[in-house]
This record gives C-alpha cells, sequence and structure tokens, in this order.
C-alpha cells in the first residue's frame, strides 16, 4: 500500500500539486487521471522519488520515504518497477540486456539463472525471438512490452506506469492495459497507472483519482466514474464526441 | 556571477556522486571496457591523421623559417619533436578530443536525460551519475595519455616524411635533431597536462548532459556548450599548467 498525505510541489514558485491525499491500494490497478498538464506525471515521480516535495509525505507500507536519505531509498527503489511514457529503454543495449540490467545490478543469482529470468519475463510479455534486437529496432508497442518485461524482472511490489497507451493504436493499447492488470494481480503488486485514456479507465480502473490543475477532485471507481457530479471530471470524461453522444442516448 | 558560483556548485556535486562507491563493480568495469572502445579506440584514427600532417607542417614550416645557413638543419627534426611533444600531442589533440569526445559525451547522457533513461536508472536505485560518468572518466584518464604518445610517434614520423620528401632535410639530419638535447620531462609534463585536460573534458561534457532540460534543441545546445566550455577550460589549464610545471 502506498499513502500520498498533503502533498504540495512547485516548479519555480508555480505550485502543480497541491495539497494530494491518497491511498493506493495493493493488488489493484489505481489511476490516476487528468488532462495533460494537470500534474499527474509530477504526482508520480514525486511518489517514486524522482522529484522533492515541498511538503507532504509518502508512506510506502510503513516507510515514510520522502524524508529517507539516498542509500536509504535503495531497498524500496529495489522494489519498484516502473513504466516510462517513452519505453526509457536503455538504446546502447540489446532487449536481453535491458531486462538483464536490474538482474546484474542487484540480484545474487547465476548468469545462467538471470537468463533464465530474462527469458521467462520476455515470455510472459509475449516477446519471442527479439532478444538479441536494439530497442531502435522494435515497434511502440514492443518498446512498452520490454520495459514491462525489464519492471518486472526483479519481482517487485511496486508498479508505476506513466502513459503506458500513448503512440499506441487502440488494439496494442489494450493489450498492454490487459498486462498491466494480469500483472498487478499474478504478483499482487500496488500498481499506478497515469493516464488520459478513457479506455483505460474503463478496462483497468479498479481503484481511480481525478487531478486537475494539481487539486485532486475526485476519487471513485470504473463504475461510478460515469455517474459522477464532480463537472470537471464529466468535462474530462465526455469529452469526444462519442461518449456524448452516448451520454445523451443514456439520458 | 551568482550563476556562476550555481553551476560551478552544481558541477562539485555532481563529481562528489560520480565518485562515490560504485553499486556492483563488475558493471562498472565492463562499462568502462566499453568506454575504451567507444571514447579511446575509436579517436586513434583521428588523432593520428591530424598528428602526421601537423608534424609534416611543423616541419616544412620551420624548415622555411630556417633557411639562413648558420642554422644547422637538424634543428628542424629538434623544432618538430620539441612542437609535437610540448604543445601539439597535449592541448591541440585534446582540443580536438573536446570536438570529438566531449560532444559525444554531452549528447549522449543528454539524450538519455531527455528519453527518461537516467529516470530508469535512478527509480532501479542506481547512482546514475556513477554509472554514466565514471566509466567514461576512468577510460579518457587512462586512455588520453596512450592517444598522447600515438600523436608524438606519429607526428614525428610525418614530419620526417614530408621533410624528406620535399627535400629540405636529409633523413639522417632529422634523426639527429630529434634525438638531440632531448629532456625526458618533457613528456612527463605532455602527460601530466593530457590527465588534466582528459578530466576536464569528460567532466565538463558530461555535467552539461547531465542537467540537460528539455528535447533534441537542447541537447544540441548541450553539446555545442560541453566543446567550448572544455576548449576555453583546456587552453585556460594548458597556461596554468605550463607556468607551474617548466617554470
Amino acid at each position: 500500500m502506498i499513502s500520498v498525505k498533503n502533498l504540495n510541489k512547485s516548479f519555480n514558485g508555480k505550485p502543480v500539486l497541491k495539497d494530494i491525499s491518497v491511498t493506493f491500494e495493493t493488488g489493484k490497478t489505481n489511476l490516476i487521471i487528468g488532462r495533460s498538464g494537470s500534474g499527474k506525471t509530477v504526482l508520480l515521480k514525486s511518489i517514486v522519488g524522482l522529484h522533492e516535495v515541498e511538503s507532504g509525505e509518502i508512506w510506502f507500507e510503513d516507510t515514510l520515504f520522502n524524508k529517507l536519505h539516498f542509500k536509504d531509498k535503495k531497498k524500496i527503489r529495489s522494489e519498484m518497477g516502473m513504466l516510462f511514457q517513452g519505453s526509457a529503454l536503455f538504446d546502447s543495449l540489446t532487449v536481453e540486456q535491458n531486462v538483464r540490467f536490474p538482474l546484474d545490478m542487484f540480484a545474487d543469482k547465476s548468469s545462467e539463472e538471470k537468463e533464465e529470468r530474462v527469458n521467462f519475463c520476455l515470455k510472459r510479455v509475449n516477446i519471442i525471438n527479439a532478444n538479441k534486437l536494439y530497442p531502435a529496432e522494435l515497434s511502440g508497442g514492443m518498446k512498452k512490452r520490454v520495459a514491462i518485461a525489464r519492471a518486472i524482472a526483479l519481482n517487485p511490489k511496486y508498479l508505476f506506469c506513466d502513459e503506458p497507451n500513448s503512440g499506441l493504436d487502440p488494439i496494442t493499447a489494450i493489450l498492454i492495459d490487459e498486462l498491466i492488470k494480469e500483472l498487478t494481480e499474478e504478483y499482487s503488486m500496488t500498481t499506478i497507472v497515469n493516464t488520459h485514456d478513457m479506455n483505460s479507465v474503463m478496462e483497468i480502473g479498479e481503484k481511480i483519482i481525478f487531478i486537475s490543475d494539481g487539486i485532486k477532485n475526485w476519487e471513485g471507481n470504473k463504475d461510478e466514474i460515469l455517474t459522477s457530479d464532480c463537472e470537471s471530471l464529466n468535462d474530462f470524461v465526455f469529452a469526444n464526441a462519442l461518449a456524448k453522444k452516448l451520454r445523451s442516448t443514456a439520458n | 556571477m551568482i550563476r556562476f558560483l550555481t553551476q560551478f556548485g552544481r558541477y562539485v556535486l555532481l563529481l562528489k556522486k560520480v565518485f562515490s562507491k560504485p553499486e556492483k563493480r563488475v558493471v562498472y568495469y565492463k562499462q568502462t571496457m566499453r568506454e575504451f572502445v567507444n571514447l579511446g579506440l575509436t579517436s586513434i584514427g583521428i588523432i593520428a591523421i591530424i598528428s602526421f600532417f601537423m608534424g609534416a607542417v611543423i616541419t616544412l614550416q620551420t624548415a622555411y623559417n630556417t633557411e639562413n645557413p648558420i642554422y644547422p638543419k637538424y634543428l628542424i627534426g629538434l623544432g618538430c619533436r620539441d612542437s609535437m611533444i610540448l604543445e601539439f600531442s597535449s592541448t591541440i589533440a585534446a582540443l580536438i578530443l573536446a570536438g570529438k569526445v566531449g560532444s559525444n559525451i554531452a549528447a549522449e547522457i543528454g539524450t538519455m536525460r531527455v528519453t527518461e533513461q537516467i529516470d530508469a536508472l535512478e527509480i532501479m536505485g542506481i547512482n546514475s551519475a556513477s554509472y554514466l560518468i565514471l566509466p567514461k572518466l576512468i577510460a579518457t584518464l587512462l586512455f588520453n595519455p596512450i592517444l598522447t604518445l600515438i600523436a608524438i610517434i606519429v607526428g614525428i614520423f610525418g614530419g620526417g616524411i614530408a621533410g624528406t620528401l620535399a627535400g629540405v632535410i636529409t633523413t639522417e639530419n632529422f634523426i639527429y635533431g630529434i634525438q638531440y638535447a632531448f629532456i625526458p620531462y618533457y613528456i612527463t609534463y605532455s602527460l601530466i597536462k593530457t590527465v588534466v585536460f582528459a578530466f576536464i573534458i569528460t567532466s565538463v561534457s558530461a555535467f552539461q548532459g547531465y542537467y540537460v532540460e528539455g528535447g533534441s534543441l537542447e541537447v544540441g545546445r548541450a553539446s555545442t556548450k560541453a566543446v567550448v566550455f572544455s576548449s576555453v577550460l583546456i587552453l585556460l589549464f594548458n597556461v596554468i599548467l605550463t607556468q607551474l610545471l617548466l617554470s
């Protein structure tokens, strides 16, 4: 479980996150949704410690993460996996080397065991016969799946995904969503996904928070989101023409 | 002034991170071997070509400026040798490497920053500054002196070939000249300068790349800044080291 309490963050004096408090539950796919520039990525990067926050608390189980020293954060960080918006695969390494990288750095395993784990992770995300390819030779969807394989290589307790569907076609996007949900349940991870894709929200949103202008405006699940009376949330959810049409038909 | 002090402070803090204890020595060792190839071996060609022609030009210019019969011919070989050892092999080669290696380092690390690869390392609990910069520093600090020695040898060889082919000096005179009044300390002086310049090129370029914010345009700017700042610092430290080591 990850808890965020009264989190505030600003850049050059401009507030980006304003007094955010939320709890992300274990074994569930937790979604942070909102418009572009609403502060989703800043919130996610603050939680994982890539941004220093001005005030507030970030708890991983019973550890106050944001007050730890860099060296003490290592233990919790070794339990984290993250899928970045642009995949962030290391360009100079092959697919196999990318997935093996965290194992080489932190796992106390033999070379054969590491190889076995790499192949298992790649198979788990349906990447076959691509071990020796470089990231530049992969499609967008494959890059995301390799990044997921790298993220789960060390059996993380926490999985963070920043816009996992950006730049993907709808079918590949659904496959990535399903994969994230399956892995969350399989490994009983605490997963936090940043997205503005309503398909993802309806597919995997077990717990959802909606952020607007750095403020948490709404919290609920995918069944509640369509019947909410939060105006800014409705503007976001029913922004596209198809959603508007469906809503007017339902009314 | 405040901006300069802020940047200098960030540079010192980055170096502190770079020199902290590596997470896994084996991985760092492999990374260092890779950097030997990327930053060292691939620079041999350009250093050899430029040194050869610089040696040739130094010899010909010395010959045309010492046509007076009171100057012994072997001075041409001596001039070529000392120019190559004292200035070209360390300073001019460092300026060339600032362009080739410095821009490479800034662009590589800068691209890793803007594509979130550095964030990915941090998330894993890896000291990204140390992992990315320390192997490059070790590789250049150890390999650039080898490049300097190559530059000296190839440059003097180029001078000998050019001098002989142009008919301005005989091979015997040239060989006598490069042996005449040789001061071995000049080699030490040149190697000390090379090590300092290697540190400047690598650390300044890595600093420019590591703190890039934005996109490809900023990465390009960081590469340019890396070359400009490294070159200016090389010239400044060249004066300081010459005064300290030869006075």
